[in-house]
């Protein structure tokens, strides 16, 4: 037996049919040669992402990049298996890829220790496949829109299949998006609605849950009586202050149930996570990696969802494409607003509308711009705009350009009077 | 000084409590004895820390901050907590990984499931396990398992495997045996009962499977039994012939039960307070919890319908409106937000209670009709949560309370009205059950925790009747639902069909009945198709159809593409899903699969059988 029996599992499904796979798919060398040369993207290497890199390298993928900006901490021991106690503090990326280059011999694995923000479009046309582990929607959002950009309808090598995963406790999903083709992560957006945020009124005047308490530490007191040292949610001291104010502040109201464990997840906002599900997920993107790579069965169209409290549920579906999506449609969306509330009051809604999700939004129509935040010259001119209502500054229907320094294109809403 | 005055004040609190009760009761359990005095320095102990601190301007800094242990674990204990850790912690896994070559040069199962699966349960620190398998790593295996490095060729699989996931978390402990699962349960009578769970890895010869299961069924041990080949992979849970979970994790909206129609007394009594509604000036009418508008206007509504709340959807609907009508408009919101919570609430909130027909089953099961001394502490809980439920047609309250617009201590009153009622049930149940202890004659008293966490999940316990690793030939429970699904051309049956008729020809080139080279022969896989499908059809008049045997043969052409070999993506998605119903087994929280899962790598998806 030599090295070349290494891979005879992965080799026999490349070099045979299967009664699925397409009747016009030639098998053999010329799939193998053309897997081992498939550039592929990893976007994170945390929970998902050790999972897809050890996937990928073992699924015959032999030059595999990976970014990721983030360090390694001791609460991502219970589940990233790539690092130990003694790479605590060491960047995700490198530590990852040199594991997984060391332990699957022939697989080269180069890390990006950064954000995805600091790549360009040619550094993303390089690759063939991208797939995504991350946990932010921000990230997710920009990557789509980059992909979706780059899309040129005379250059087939142009459109990068994204594949995408998530998880959040026994839960996840997993997608494949054909930028421009099919359904993509901001036609999807509602269905990652953020949790709605505590009315800064409670908050501030009338706490009645623990993690009012919490918000209130975090919010409000920390501002008011630490407010030159910047809030750092991985420093345990500042957590720990956060904790004791928030305790405070509970004895007060006769509120019960402040943990340190509970400030810290309100203030680091922390998602369940354990292996097993990122397990199946990161397993979800990369079985699909390999099909789309070899074309060696048919690839999923387009999501899986994965729940696992009760029993294993999957349900698989197409998601459809939004001709009024903002990134790969084009047709402004529709959102029908209160005529009467001001612009200031409507922008601080577009923070949490599931459709819309923008932080830090400008806003402007065809003739004039409504509020515009950099730079100040321009956010001082147009600040008074925020105090009128809506039905003073627009018409019913009119098209309303919103960007966000977040992302690089503009999305593009009409707003209705409701 | 703190007199006794204050002492009782305090402990008749109802935060201060509870709080003192957990506390009392985590002594209890860590160290049998407690004597009166430590017992009243504890409870001094916790007034002192809630009188040292006053309203100051500085927060005071106590030394709380999680161990380091309690870091590394954040993210998985928010899904099962300390006691789901520890239920972890106190369990070892038995992985058996092989069971020999399959002849012809073929070195038989490569095991990937099993090691992933263990990857993912000594990752959230499982107490130990252990691997068995008398298999020597070859090439193949480096191509597939990241738990072997090249310097492992040639070496014990189970050694180097045991090796390499240790690795990933020093709490936990790992050995190996580097030999048959048959020869070393004949050495150690012992060997099953040191393990909380059993995983197999398949194709495996099936009478040792059988009699592995039944040796573990006889220790109440359940078992995994998995399978994976190129696209396709299928497993199975054998669990205990009763397994029920108390702790299952419904979704929160489910479980809210606020007795709206049914107030107990001081509810009903919160309710009348506010009958002055109209006299609030705008904040204090903007700031009544729903809950209390709701008592309010249902008794409006009952004076004006013969005494009747509303029962149906029509009535619910006026009900809503009338509701809807009350609320203030002159302001510049043009409503209340408390007024649009109660509305919302209306529909959910408004029904009679009933016991969920899961609950009415267990309730009926012999089990807890009819208990022994030597029955498990859930039966005498749910025994004594019966009597409390036929006595008052409801169950104990769960005592939680959703958040609401509410002025804090208004909401807090509101809050500990549902918390002592919940405790009031609970003391109820307890008095029950330190009955049925004495007339049984029972040496150990079950925690209040332990009937505290039953009665605030009463209405979704669960109860499942574990069945054996099914086995097509002879076993009609197992047939029938699949000859029902063999005429669905979307099921997934074939693929578990595939993987029946591989685990034939495997233990037929074992036992001798076959060659070596017969997994590659076509008339050996076919003759064993029509004897399975012939098993299935064999007490109909109509055999199976051309169509459904088309769709097992293609499964079979799938499962063949690699030769029974395993893709590493399709065995590691299914070493997580096996995980994560281990883990639900393990700590017996959430609800684990009943009882065979199978997965179609091809179109991405799965499906559940009962089978």
């Amino acid at each position: 037996m030599g090295v070349a029996d290494r891979w005879k599992h992965l080799h026999k499904a490349l070099s045979k049919s299967g009664p699925f796979s397409d009747p016009d798919w030639i098998p053999g060398e010329e799939t193998i040669k053309s897997l081992e040369e498939s550039k592929i993207l990893v976007i994170g290497a945390g929970g998902l992402g050790c999972e897809i890199l050890k996937n990928l390298a073992l699924s015959g993928f032999k030059d595999i990049h990976v970014i990721d900006m983030d360090t390694i901490d001791i609460s991502n021991l219970n589940r990233q298996f790539l690092f130990r106690q003694s790479d605590i503090g060491k960047p995700k990326a490198e530590v990852a890829a040199a594991f997984v280059e060391k332990r699957v011999k022939g697989v080269k694995i180069t890390p990006f220790v950064g954000k995805i923000q600091d790549k360009d479009e040619d550094y993303y046309m390089q690759f063939k496949i991208i797939v995504c582990g991350l946990d932010s929607i921000e990230a997710r959002r920009w990557i789509n829109s980059t992909l979706v950009g780059m899309v040129d309808m005379d250059n087939p090598e142009s459109l990068k299949p994204l594949i995408d995963g998530g998880t959040e406790g026994f839960k996840g999903q997993a997608r494949v998006i054909l930028p421009s083709l099919t359904s993509c992560i901001e036609c999807q957006l509602d269905m990652h609605a953020p949790r709605p945020a505590v009315p800064l009124c409670t908050i501030a005047t009338i706490p009645r849950q623990p993690q009012h308490c919490i918000e209130w530490a975090h919010q409000i007191a920390w501002q008011d009586k630490r407010k030159d040292d910047a809030f750092d949610s991985d420093d345990m001291e500042h957590i720990g202050w956060v904790y004791n104010a928030a305790l405070e502040r509970a004895k007060e109201f006769n509120i019960s149930g402040v943990t340190f464990q509970m400030a810290q997840g309100v203030v680091k906002n922390i998602i369940p996570a354990i292996a097993s599900t990122n397990a199946v997920i990161a397993a979800a993107t990369t079985s699909e990696a390999l099909k789309i790579a070899t074309s060696c069965n048919p690839f999923l169209e387009n999501y899986m969802m994965y729940a696992g409290e009760e029993g294993v549920y999957t349900y698989t579906f197409e998601a459809e494409k939004k001709p009024d999506c903002p990134v790969c449609g084009s047709l402004a969306r529709k959102i029908t607003v209160n005529a009467d509330a001001t612009l200031g009051e409507f922008i601080e809604t577009l923070g949490e509308r599931p459709e819309a999700q923008l932080k830090k939004p400008s806003l402007r129509t065809e003739e004039k711009t409504l509020y515009q935040r950099f730079p100040p010259q321009l956010e001082e001119q147009t600040r008074d705009n925020l105090k009128l209502k809506l039905r003073d500054l627009i018409v019913t229907g009119q098209e309303v350009a919103v960007s966000d320094p977040a992302y690089t294109i503009d999305f593009r809403f009409q707003l209705i009077f409701g | 000084m703190l007199h006794s005055r204050d002492l009782s004040r305090i402990i008749n609190d109802a935060q201060w409590s509870l709080e003192i009760l957990t506390v009392i009761n985590l002594v209890n359990t860590k160290h049998s004895l407690l004597s009166a005095s430590s017992l009243l320095s504890l409870v001094f102990l916790l007034l002192d820390s809630a009188y040292r601190l006053d309203m100051t301007s500085e927060f005071p800094q106590s030394l709380v901050g999680p161990s380091s242990k309690e870091r590394k674990y954040d993210r998985q204990l928010r899904l099962w907590a300390a006691s789901g850790q520890q239920a972890l912690e106190n369990s070892r896994v038995l992985l058996v990984n092989s069971d020999g070559p399959w002849g012809g040069g073929n070195t038989g199962v490569f095991g990937v499931v099993g090691v992933e699966t263990l990857k993912n349960l000594v990752l959230p620190g499982i107490g130990g396990f252990t691997i068995v398998d008398p298999a020597v790593v070859t090439e193949p295996d480096l191509g597939v398992n990241f738990f072997l490095e090249d310097e492992s060729l040639g070496k014990s699989r189970a050694e180097e495997t045991c090796r390499l996931l240790k690795e990933l978390n020093p709490d936990v402990e790992g050995a190996f045996y580097s030999k048959h699962i048959a020869e070393i349960l004949q050495e150690d009578t012992e060997f099953l009962s040191q393990h909380k769970l059993i995983l197999v890895s398949g194709p495996v010869n099936r009478s040792m499977l059988q009699s592995l299961c039944r040796a573990a069924k006889s220790l109440g041990i359940p078992v995994i039994y998995t399978r994976s080949a190129g696209f396709y992979s299928v497993f199975s849970l054998q669990l205990p012939t009763v397994f029920p979970i108390v702790e299952t994790h419904p979704d929160p909206e489910s479980t809210q039960d606020l007795r709206l129609l049914d107030p107990w007394p001081e509810l009903a009594e919160a309710g009348a307070s506010i009958s002055n509604l109209d006299n609030l000036d705008d904040h204090q009418h903007g700031h009544v919890p729903y809950v209390l508008l709701l008592l309010h206007y249902l008794e409006k509504w009952k004076e004006a319908h013969d005494g009747n709340a509303p029962s149906n959807y029509k009535e619910k609907s006026e009900f809503r409106e009338l509701v809807r009508s009350n609320a203030r408009t002159n302001n510049p919101q043009g409503g209340e937000e408390n007024y649009d919570e109660a509305v919302a609430a209306v529909l959910k909130s408004l029904n009679p209670f009933s016991l969920r027909s899961s609950t009415r089953e267990i309730f009926d099961l012999e089990e807890c009709k009819k208990l022994t001394a030597d029955s498990a502490e859930f039966w005498v809980i749910a025994s004594a949560v019966r009597e409390f439920y036929e006595q008052h047609r409801v169950l104990p309250l769960p005592g939680s309370l959703p958040d609401m617009k509410a002025q804090s201590a208004d909401y807090v009153s509101l809050q500990n009205l549902y918390k002592s009622k919940a405790r009031k049930d609970v003391a109820e149940v307890a008095k029950t059950i330190r009955r049925i202890e004495s007339e049984l004659g029972r040496s150990t008293e079950i925690s209040v925790r332990d009937i505290e966490i039953f009665c605030k999940n009463a209405s979704h316990i669960q109860v499942i009747r574990g069945r054996d690793i099914p086995l097509v030939a002879g076993d009609t429970q197992t047939q029938k639902p699949i000859r029902t699904e063999l005429g669905d051309d979307e099921s997934h049956i074939p693929i578990f069909l595939a993987f029946e008729i591989l685990d034939a020809v495997v233990t037929g080139i074992q036992e001798g009945k076959y060659s070596e080279g017969s997994l590659g022969d076509d008339s050996v896989w076919s003759s064993e198709l029509d004897r399975i499908l012939g098993d299935i059809a064999s007490d109909v008049s109509n055999p199976t159809d051309n169509d459904a045997r088309e769709r097992v043969l293609e499964a079979t052409r799938e499962l063949r593409r690699t030769e029974g070999g395993e893709l590493h993506n399709i065995s590691s998605l299914t070493g997580g899903l096996v995980a994560q119903e281990s883990l639900k087994v393990i700590t017996r929280q959430y609800v684990p699969l009943d009882n065979t899962c199978i997965f179609n790598g091809i179109r991405s998806s799965s499906t559940m059988y009962k089978l």
